[in-house]
């Protein structure tokens, strides 16, 4: 089955083609071609995410791009068997761009349209690295909208064992850059500056890091790095070294509740497999403290390609994959109604398979 | 030639064949369920008349002004279908939908803009399913309504949200604030559009969203909490 892939949920348009049959033995082998149209330029101008301005994007994006992926990948679009295109979690307009244009393309085709969860996509796409990790493992899912753990069985077995109570970790990057007063997308600018700074001097919360669930919460983190930033008066960029250290400090405080709570959810599940996905999963730190704690435990991380990180086409198309895969081998599925109506909240629980 | 339209710029959502001339329409009241309710609608339409998606000849939207998530989902479906059997696309503007299903030869056409304005544009009736622009469609507060001298018939919601002032401003025989853009317009005027070779590839189909500005900047945002911080000495801060 050849399955094109639209990812349209927040400020990236994704394209992807996915080959089921070249990818029946090493899922990766199977992702003919994907392109990405990253708006964070656009939306830098403005501080943040503009939903409206992101779903006027996406309109003019999503047929160059598809064009771009199908000429990339040497496919017509009559060999295309189904379209994947994300259906929630995220931002009503832009989902419904993805939603309308791949549902009628699909009906036009007269192949099958799925929606897919956002997050199943996330989940899914380390199995698109080069050395995939098998079923069943623990997933940590972390980005500027989600912090998750789930176990995972398989394709559509997801359990949630914690999430963030209110802000995500990626989220707490983003306000406590914009608090330094750095530019949106403000996580990436945080680390960097990070590297130059010391531990030691700026000592912040670690909220929820001894409760022995494995749920999170990260708002408090902006209120201590805003006490600082005023007290030190670390606005002004004069103060080279002291931001320095309170980005780092910031970044320390952050990957530490992340690496505590996944090394407990490895132990309460008994599993030696942590898979991390979602944009913050490219982080450095975030990644050399998950995998010196994983080793103790004799456990090991596994990580998307980095190109996989942020949001994308190839997961979708991917995680679309396998969810036909599941009702075809379930006794087959039908190619209509070609309802689009999409899902800007929706529990990765929810699709679950037998929930 | 065979079109289809697409309409879900309002509440309603509707779809249209144009076959030959013989038009026939699928038309309910939507809210917000358009993205539910546009494509099984359209399939409908189309095994009615005994079509597959590859017999059209060309698409067709309206394009706006109207909903912006309403634009978005007409013109992405009409994009989605298009690209799949390479067809043409035709935009077609909501206000001169209005106007030609009003039959009447001097249209005003009028849909609410909400935040206190209106969307609008003057058409006159050159042939059955062909209107003149005499006023472009454009974003109005009701305090700049351009001069438009003679008598004309108004047609949608913005005859009843903005009836003082429209009155005041034209010189009005009938008014249907009720009539909203419907497929079925779209469809006829697309077809004259179409014949006309006015059409564009299906990634060059994008919404007429008139409302550019919906935003502040990050200089625009500072400038307004310094105002905010500071208000003007016996003026009130926004």
């Amino acid at each position: 089955m050849l399955i094109l892939g639209i990812e349209s949920s927040c400020d990236e348009t994704g394209i992807a083609l996915y080959d089921t049959a070249l990818g029946a033995g090493t899922p990766a082998a199977g992702l003919l071609a994907h392109a990405l149209h990253s708006q964070v330029r656009m939306h830098q101008d403005y501080g943040g995410v503009v939903p409206e301005l992101a779903s006027r994007d996406h309109i003019r994006r999503l047929l160059p791009l598809t064009r771009v992926v199908l000429k990339e990948a040497g496919k017509t679009l009559a060999e295309i068997d189904a379209v994947a295109y994300t259906r929630g979690p995220g931002l009503a307009g832009a989902l419904l761009v993805g939603a309308a244009a791949g549902s009628a393309l699909a009906m036009a085709l007269g192949i099958p349209a799925i929606g897919v969860h956002h997050l199943e996509g996330h989940l899914l796409s380390p199995l698109l690295a080069a050395d995939p990790p098998a079923f069943p493992f623990v997933a940590l899912l972390v980005s500027g909208g989600h912090t998750q753990l789930m176990r995972v069985e398989g394709v559509g077995r997801y359990e949630l064992l914690g999430e963030t109570v209110d802000d995500a970790a990626g989220e707490a990057f983003d306000k406590s850059a914009k608090l330094l007063g750095l530019s949106y997308p403000g996580g990436p600018a945080l680390s960097k500056l990070a590297q130059e700074g010391q531990v030691g001097r700026y000592k912040l919360p670690r909220p929820m890091l001894g409760s022995a669930d494995l749920n999170f919460s990260f708002s408090g983190l902006k209120t201590a790095v805003l006490t600082v930033v005023r007290k030190d008066g670390l606005e002004d960029t004069a103060h080279t070294q002291a931001r320095a250290d309170l980005a780092r400090a910031v970044e320390e405080a952050i990957t530490d509740v992340l690496t505590a709570k996944s090394i407990s959810a490895l132990q309460q599940t008994g599993l030696k497999r942590l898979v991390v996905a979602g944009g913050v999963s490219a982080n450095h730190r975030l990644r050399s403290r998950l995998d010196a704690a994983a080793a103790k435990l004799d456990a090991r991380v596994y990580y998307p390609e980095l190109a996989l990180c942020t949001d994308n086409g190839a997961m979708i198309a991917y995680a679309g994959a396998c969810r036909l895969q599941l009702q075809a081998a379930a006794g087959g599925f039908e190619a209509g109604p070609y309802r689009f109506d999409i899902k800007p909240r929706w529990d990765l629980n929810s699709t679950a398979i037998g929930a | 030639m065979f079109l289809l339209a697409l309409e879900t710029s309002t509440e309603y959502c509707s779809c249209a064949l144009n076959l030959d001339g013989e038009v026939r329409e699928s038309s309910v009241l939507a809210g917000q369920g358009h993205s539910a309710l546009l494509l099984p609608m359209v399939a409908g339409l189309m095994a009615q008349a005994g079509l597959a998606f590859g017999q059209l000849d060309v698409i067709a939207f309206g394009a706006g002004p109207g909903s912006f998530t309403g634009l978005r989902i007409a013109c992405g479906a009409a994009q989605g279908l298009a690209f799949a059997h390479d067809l043409p696309v035709v935009p077609v503007v909501t206000l001169e939908a209005l106007a030609q299903d009003s039959g009447a030869d001097r249209v005003l056409a009028c849909l609410d803009a909400r935040l206190g304005e209106l969307y609008l544009a003057a058409y006159e009736r050159v042939a059955d399913d062909q209107l003149k622009v005499v006023a472009e469609p454009a974003l109005l507060k009701t305090s700049g309504l351009p001069v438009l001298p003679g008598t004309w018939t108004g047609v949608g919601s913005g005859f009843a949200a903005h009836a003082a002032a429209l009155t005041g401003q034209y010189t009005l025989g009938a008014i249907h604030a009720e009539a909203f853009p419907r497929a079925a317009a779209v469809a006829r005027l697309g077809a004259a559009r179409f014949a006309r070779g006015e059409f564009v590839r299906a990634e060059e189909a994008v919404p007429l969203y008139l409302r550019d500005k919906v935003a502040l900047d990050v200089h625009e945002q500072a400038a307004l909490r310094a105002e905010r911080r500071q208000p003007a000495a016996g003026g009130v801060a926004v």
